[in-house]
């Protein structure tokens, strides 16, 4: 066992030259212990390295990639390069073949030190504050994954080489005082201010530049990690802004297609009928709108036309909607009397030959479509609603509701309507045992029992 | 050596010292910027890459740009904030239908002084919220009193602060071409927006901007570019002319133009005014709008499909013809699947591409092959003959790129024909950020 010792995380020249005495001494990557600063971890490691040698040449690129994955935090870096370094020497590794594991692993610690690099010039934020003699200083805390303050302090110099800076970080300090750069050791967060009122104007430039009209959270998250909001202080926003946006989105389109919400069930209906809020319209026949009476006490909820729905232009007529009938006069119940729809009003298919195969609509559809049936319930008024599946307790509750674990339970609608949640019949349509199909019929004929004892 | 002073002793900026007036200044200023940020956000580009390197090190200024921009922080709406992206002011004399500070519409205006601009960029700058300035403005009173402004605030920044960040002029067609002299000088990189992909748009959706002078002026800034590089070249003292170049934008979706016509225009513009980028705005349904733009926006979808194609003609060795192709009959890019998928799903024939021999250029047209694996693979392919798990380390996904590659042990055989090729190919669709 050999000890090799660097004086610093990035002590890429520390390490360099022990790597040209190890490999003198012709010692094994897995024979080197590596140690950064005072501390002892191996009390067994013998004969120490400390030994100037000449320089070996490397491979183009290897200086390179070595530099930067020095700055990474693995502790295992330092005993991958130098076994990295062996196998070149010895022609096992190249460095142009980018498919070999062991490179390829360095590959990527080295582009997160560069993204890490990158993401403190991005993100880092100064605030100002004024000595007491009125001087101008500019103060950030920073806290970087890897150990990269030093090698990124000179970027930060060419940027703001008229201002008198600091940069705190958990591992060091950095400050220019328009000469020269100082080192000093590791700061807390406490040390830094606080605040700056320029801030507030930052934010409201941040709140205005984003466009409501377009929402794209998770492109925002890839490149602007939550770990580096803490920092920041225009993120405070986002929730604000993600909750504006689609409020504001969807006041728009009503105001610009849907000018006095409808107040009568045919004139819903025929406003239905001109919905162009999501693509589906295109495909399908027709638009399907609910059917019943107004002053229906139940309601229910499917999830969307089917292939003979859109045919036919009515809900629950098709192969679903024959053991949805024959269920409810099980359970005793008048279809006349009840107001029957969908979720979602608009057949989703693709096609397969001549056949149009059913899709699930997706939340986005969904959303799009609630605003009708909201208008449905606010006109009907019921005094239960039964969500028929899952699309349409997802749109009636505004919560992803498993149906197995749900279930004839009671919950609210959005409109703080009660909702009875059970399955769609087109469930007992798909079981492939027929005992199962049996059984689970029987449930739900149960449940629009529980229904109907509701409104009694 | 521990050098930390004690900050508990500093008074925060802002504190007792501060005046009312000073301090109601702000409040004005920052009610402007709300107003005049909101109208800047429907130009796309944030870009503050590509221009020569500065620093403010010798100089004791302030700013820096370093070949590659900074994105300082990203908006919910998934863009890079990256400039301090500004009108002057929001009230014009032009009546545009697509743009929302067109004269009649019913938006607050506002306007700031040069120096307000000036302040407000070096505030943001210092305390590295931003690498620059991206200034447009409404037209008020002539184009040349407009232009003088915008030029204003890029002189006082560059010579009375030492500025050295990045700056982007928009530029109007009409000023006289001493003032786009002037802002060339100071900026790094100068705009002028096409606006819309065909004539008919143009005239119909902006009836007082021409074509002719728009592309007059453009074909102006390229001449200017050139010459400033080529002075440049002979002489190092040599004043820079925007040498981040020029760019333009047009809006996609406020009129019939389809995709098909929208890449050969911006082919033609590439062509013609060497330019560096054609950014694509997607129609986006404004407060206020014209009665003669459609109620719907486009797809979102429709503008990363287009910029898509912008980077395969760009980077991929695509000819316009080919992006063309990939389309549908009716014009437009398909929007469940990316151009290059769509082109190679076309020309099935052409593949599968062999790893291990085929030439960049073949290797380029592979679906999910980035440059960046493309260039693995060819140094990879010195060393080693490349199986597709070699294939699988340089790249995200081998699952797409599969059907259409062989690699050493690996042919897809019957794979590249599949009748459903494409539904096991295509992505399955992130649907809530496509419609909603």
């Amino acid at each position: 066992m050999i000890t090799a010792r660097l004086s610093a995380e990035d002590d890429f020249d520390g390490w360099r030259n022990q790597c040209r005495g190890l490999m003198r001494l012709g010692a094994r990557p897995a024979d080197v212990i590596w140690q950064v600063g005072e501390q002892r971890t191996d009390l067994f490691a013998s004969p120490e390295s400390n030994i100037e040698a000449a320089p070996i040449g490397v491979p183009k690129g290897f200086a390179e990639l070595a530099r930067s994955v020095i700055c990474h935090s693995d502790p295992e870096r330092f005993g991958l390069l130098y076994g990295l370094l062996v196998d070149l020497k010895a022609r096992r590794r190249h460095m142009g073949d980018e498919a070999d594991p062991l490179l390829r692993k360095l590959e990527i610690m080295a582009k997160h030190v560069r993204r890490d690099i990158h993401k403190m010039r991005a993100f880092l934020r100064f605030r100002r504050v004024e000595e007491d003699g009125g001087e101008e200083h500019f103060i950030a805390w920073f806290e970087p994954e890897h150990h990269i303050v030093r090698t990124n302090a000179a970027f930060f110099v060419r940027r703001f080489a008229g201002m008198k800076w600091s940069i705190l970080t958990p591992q060091l300090s950095i400050h220019w005082d328009r000469q020269k750069l100082l080192e000093a050791s590791a700061a807390l967060k406490e040390d830094a201010p606080t605040e700056d009122d320029i801030e507030e104007q930052w934010k409201t430039y941040y709140g205005s530049i984003f466009n409501p009209a377009r929402l794209k959270v998770k492109a925002m998250l890839k490149e602007m990690p939550k770990k580096y909001w803490h920092n920041m202080p225009e993120t405070a926003l986002v929730t604000e802004l993600i909750q504006s946006a689609r409020n504001r989105e969807v006041a728009m389109i009503e105001k610009d297609i849907v000018p006095s919400a409808p107040d009568t069930l045919p004139t819903l209906h025929a406003e239905a009928n001109r919905c162009r809020r999501c693509p589906l319209h295109g495909p399908a026949t027709q638009l399907v709108f609910g059917e019943g009476p107004s002053s229906a006490r139940l309601m229910f909820v499917g999830e969307q036309p089917g292939d003979q729905e859109d045919r036919s232009g009515r809900p629950f007529v098709g192969p679903a909607g024959q053991i949805f009938d024959a269920a409810l006069t099980q359970a005793g119940l008048d279809r006349t009397q009840s107001y029957v729809t969908n979720a979602v009003k608009h057949f989703k298919f693709r096609p397969e030959g001549k056949r149009r195969i059913h899709e699930r609509p997706n939340v986005g559809e969904i959303n799009h479509c609630r605003w009708w049936l909201k208008r449905e319930i606010e006109l009907v008024k019921p005094d239960l609603i039964v969500a028929l599946g899952a699309t349409a307790a997802r749109s009636l509750t505004g919560r992803a509701l498993p149906i197995t674990v749900s279930r004839g339970q009671i919950f609210e609608s959005l409109e703080g309507v009660p909702v009875l949640v059970t399955i769609h019949p087109s469930y007992l349509l798909r079981l492939p045992d027929p005992e199962a199909t049996e059984r689970e019929r029987v449930r739900f004929v149960e449940d629009l029992k529980s229904a109907q004892s509701h409104v009694a | 050596m521990r050098v930390l002073p004690h900050f508990h002793t500093w008074s925060i900026d802002g504190g007792t010292l501060r005046t009312y007036t000073e301090q109601m200044t702000r409040l004005q200023v920052t009610e402007k910027l709300a107003i005049l940020a909101d109208a800047a956000k429907y130009d796309a580009s944030c870009a503050s890459s590509g221009t020569v390197k500065r620093s403010s090190s010798k100089s004791g200024g302030i700013g820096s740009t370093e070949g590659m921009g900074i994105c300082h922080a990203y908006a919910p709406d998934g863009r890079c904030i990256s400039l301090l992206k500004i009108l002057l002011t929001n009230s014009c004399i032009f009546d545009c239908h697509y743009c929302i500070n067109r004269k009649s519409s019913n938006v607050r205006r506002a306007r700031f002084t040069p120096k307000e601009v000036v302040d407000l960029t070096l505030n943001f700058y210092k305390r590295n919220y931003i690498e620059g300035l991206f200034l447009s403005s409404g037209i008020i009173k002539s184009s040349n009193y407009t232009m003088e402004q915008i030029v204003e605030v890029a002189r006082s920044l560059r010579e009375d602060h030492d500025f050295r960040g990045y700056i982007h002029l928009k530029t109007i067609p009409d000023a006289d071409p001493e003032l786009l002299e002037a802002a060339g000088r100071h900026a790094d990189r100068l705009s002028i927006n096409v606006e819309l992909p065909t004539r008919e748009g143009l005239n119909r959706l902006a009836p007082e901007k021409s074509e002719e002078r728009i592309e007059g002026a453009m074909g102006g800034l390229k001449t200017s570019i050139l010459d400033g590089r080529d002075a440049k070249k002979k002489y190092r003292s040599a004043p820079n002319f925007a040498p981040a170049g020029q760019s333009t934008q047009m809006i996609v979706g406020a009129d019939a133009a389809t995709d098909s016509d929208i890449v050969r225009r911006a082919n033609g513009l590439y062509d013609r005014f060497g330019l560096r980028r054609v950014y694509y705005s997607a129609f986006s349904p404004i407060p206020d709008a014209s009665a003669v733009l459609p109620l719907q926006r486009p797809p979102l979808m429709r503008e990363h499909r287009l910029y898509q194609s912008d980077w395969l003609m760009r980077f991929y060795g695509f000819a316009p013809q080919e992006v063309v192709d990939a389309a549908q009959a009716d014009g437009m890019l398909p929007l469940d699947i990316d151009p290059k998928l769509a082109w190679a799903l076309k020309h099935r024939g052409q593949f599968p591409v062999d790893v291990n021999r085929a030439p960049k250029e073949m290797l380029w047209r592979v679906p999910g092959l980035g440059t960046k694996a493309v260039k693995a693979i060819l140094k990879a392919r010195r060393w080693r003959r490349l199986r597709l798990e070699d294939v699988g380390r340089l790249t995200v996904s081998i699952a797409k790129i599969r059907p259409f590659l062989i690699a050493d042990g690996w042919t897809p055989g019957a794979l590249t024909d599949l009748e459903h090729l494409r539904a096991s190919v295509a992505p399955k669709v992130e649907q809530l950020e496509l419609f909603t």
